[in-house]
């Protein structure tokens, strides 16, 4: 049985490599992405956590249909906030979208 | 015809506001405006005269105003005292009107003239309607403001001015007197109304207390002795003698100094109540008319003889009044209407066609002025008490009534009023009209105008004294009747009263035709008594040295306390309120206002700083809330 270390693990790297596509992405679909990845090492977290801490309540698998759920709404809601930017700036690129400043 | 006694008064008000309107276009024809008003007032007037002589009085009166309980009424009250007084201001004012088309032919305020006589004659014919003392106040007033109109008429001149200041404001010393007597009055009795006032105090006497009364009734008086021009007030008629001679005689005559006799007769009621007041009223009367008869003879100015010798007679209508003759002083106040505007007319007609005032320089006009010369022959001769004219009847009157008062000292010195008036008017007479001329003086005769008012008040000198007289069973006295008089003629009275009269005159016949040489050397000998008589006893000195300086002081020093003290005061208070506010300008300007710049600054300085935050790129945001986290979720872990 794979010890839950190892899940943890994975879950870090992903993280990591979420947050990092989230900073470097120029693209705003990248980050997106980038985000989904890190919500998946967030699931893979919960999971792994009520396997070895509760196998018995199925709260935490749940808990991650949810956020599943959850997550696909709000990048509906993203992806439509990009579709909309592209239309006022013919662009993507979160680096040349820097209106909201002094 | 006794319901449209209004009217009378109405008609010299029109062609007053006709005249004050459109005189400047009217030009010359607001003379006969102004005439014609008048001789409608003097028909009806005569009209209802008639009719009251039959017996009618009529009283109207309508409620003017309300203040709580009192109730103040405007009314006429038509009786034989007002009827009488209405023709005679009437018929005087109506032939100074014509007598002035000549006399002020060529004035520049022409019109305005005819304008001021009319609110003249219309003021004293309220007055002399009113059935009110309030309502006669208001008109006593009126008459007081038309009077300083008219002697300052010519007001260039600065005399004439100040002739004109002088009567108001010595009028207005008096007329506060009356107006205390009035209110006390009014208040006590808690009715003005004459009738009202006569009724109660001759009917229901009881619980009315005398002192009282006496007070109201010497009040009243005061406002009187301003009119009428009585010791102590009477200096400002000699002085009034700067407006134009028809003024004058209408002012002597007809409308003013009338008007305290008016009053004094038309209150009697109260002054017969108050105890003493008839004593005040008579020695009054005897001081003034001895003092102004005694200055009048050695006075060598025409009006200014006039005008003493007015005074001198009011204060004989008035001792009159005070021993209790009360028709004698009313009589007295008619027939000397006619010869005293007669008397002055003519002064006017002699200054008019000499153009000097002063009587040594006159003489000899007889013969170039038969008409002038002739009436004023008759008015003297009236004045003088020389029977059968009509000064003779009322002085006799008079006499009659003082020496029946049982008073033989207050006798004796109307006796030589008497005489002295004989005296100093034919002392005018002779020295005006007889003798050689002295200086050379170009005459023109006056018109026609000025002679026919000459001639009427002449006949009227003649015989107005006879409805008076024993011979027609003294119909005056028992028409004007306030109270039973003592009527019986008393020869021995009689006589001495034309003795004093015909002594007088043949004095002056001596010193001034017989030997002009005695005057002057009697004045040399006499010299302080000269001397005190040409400076009319000093009064006018004496009121200047203890009344009008003082008083001068003390406005100077109100004037320099106001000046010092008070605006001193506002002006300290004025700089230092300028000063705090300096101060407090400059604390607000750098304490305050730099308090709040430098809040403002350092907020400014930190935006500035904390502003670069702001990229507007989400990864530098999301970098920061990551680091945040870090750094919170390490300290959460180690503190």
């Amino acid at each position: 049985m794979i010890p839950l270390s190892h899940y943890l693990i994975l879950s870090a790297i992903l993280f990591s490599i979420g947050l990092y596509g989230v900073f470097t992405r120029r693209s705003a679909i990248g980050i997106l992405l980038s985000l989904e990845i890190m919500l998946n090492a967030v699931n893979i977290n919960f999971v792994a956590f009520a396997k070895f801490m509760a196998p018995q309540a199925l709260a935490g698998q749940i808990f991650v249909i949810f956020t599943i759920g959850v997550a696909a709404a709000s990048t509906v809601v993203g992806l439509a906030i990009i579709v909309a930017i592209y239309h006022n700036y013919k662009t993507i690129f979160v680096d040349e979208i820097d209106v909201m400043k002094w | 015809m006794v319901n449209y006694a209004y009217l009378i008064p109405l008609f010299p008000l029109l062609a007053f506001a006709v005249n004050i309107f459109w005189g400047r276009r009217l030009k010359a024809k607001s003379a006969p405006v102004a005439i014609l008003a008048m001789l409608g007032s003097l028909v009806i007037s005569c009209l209802i005269l008639k009719e009251v002589i039959t017996g009618k009085t009529l009283e109207q009166s309508v409620e003017w105003f309300k203040v709580g309980r009192y109730s103040f009424e405007a009314g006429f009250l038509v009786d034989p005292l007002s009827a009488m007084m209405l023709c005679v201001v009437t018929l005087v004012g109506l032939l100074v009107e014509v007598y002035s088309i000549g006399y002020m032919r060529g004035d520049k305020r022409y019109h305005l003239f005819f304008a001021y006589v009319s609110l003249f004659i219309f003021s004293m014919l309220g007055l002399v309607l009113s059935n009110n003392l309030i309502q006669t106040y208001v008109f006593w007033e009126l008459v007081g403001v038309c009077s300083y109109l008219l002697i300052s008429f010519w007001f260039e001149k600065k005399s004439a001015a100040d002739a004109g200041k002088k009567a108001f404001i010595t009028n207005r010393i008096g007329d506060a007197g009356f107006f205390l007597g009035l209110s006390t009055l009014f208040y006590y009795l808690g009715t003005a109304n004459f009738t009202q006032i006569s009724q109660r105090l001759m009917h229901h006497p009881e619980g009315l207390s005398q002192g009282i009364l006496a007070l109201a009734a010497v009040l009243i008086f005061c406002g009187a002795v301003g009119k009428s021009a009585q010791f102590p007030l009477h200096v400002w008629l000699p002085d009034a003698m700067e407006g134009p001679t028809p003024v004058s005689a209408l002012i002597h005559a007809a409308t003013m100094v009338a008007a305290g006799v008016y009053l004094v007769a038309r209150s009697y009621a109260v002054f017969a109540a108050g105890h003493l007041s008839l004593e005040v009223v008579s020695y009054i009367g005897i001081i003034t008319s001895f003092m102004a008869g005694s200055i009048a003879l050695v006075q060598t100015d025409i009006k200014r003889i006039l005008a003493y010798s007015t005074v001198s007679q009011l204060g004989y209508m008035m001792i009159a009044l005070g021993v209790g003759g009360y028709s004698a002083g009313v009589f007295h106040l008619m027939t000397h209407a006619f010869f005293k505007a007669l008397l002055f007319l003519c002064a006017g007609s002699v200054i008019h066609a000499c153009g000097v005032q002063d009587i040594r320089q006159m003489g000899g006009l007889f013969g170039k002025m038969k008409v002038t010369a002739t009436t004023c022959l008759i008015g003297c001769l009236a004045i003088s008490g020389v029977p059968p004219l009509s000064g003779f009847w009322s002085k006799d009157e008079i006499l009659l009534s003082v020496y029946n008062s049982g008073n033989r000292v207050l006798y004796g010195l109307t006796l030589i009023v008497a005489f002295m008036t004989a005296f100093y008017m034919f002392r005018l007479l002779f020295l005006t009209f007889f003798g050689k001329p002295r200086e050379k003086l170009h005459i023109h005769k006056p018109a026609p105008t000025m002679d026919w008012p000459l001639i009427i008040l002449a006949v009227f000198s003649i015989f107005s004294g006879f409805v008076g007289s024993p011979l027609m069973g003294h119909a005056f006295s028992r028409f004007i009747y306030f109270h039973p008089e003592h009527t019986e003629p008393n020869y021995m009275v009689m006589i001495s009263s034309v003795i004093v009269g015909l002594a007088g005159i043949s004095l002056a016949w001596v010193f001034y035709i017989l030997s002009p040489a005695l005057p002057a050397a009697l004045a040399k000998n006499f010299q302080p008594v000269y001397n005190l008589l040409l400076n009319k006893y000093w009064i006018d000195e004496i009121y200047d040295r203890f009344i009008i300086q003082p008083f001068l002081r003390l406005t100077k020093f109100a004037f320099s306390f106001d000046r010092y003290l008070i605006d001193g005061a506002v002006n300290l208070t004025g700089t230092s309120c300028v000063a705090v506010s300096r101060v407090k300008g400059w604390i607000d300007k750098y304490i305050v206002d730099g308090l709040v710049n430098l809040i403002a600054l350092v907020v400014g300085a930190l935006g500035e700083v904390f502003r670069r935050l702001q990229t507007g790129l989400i990864q530098n945001y999301i970098l920061l809330i990551f680091t945040g986290v870090v750094v919170i979720v390490f300290l959460l872990r180690f503190i």
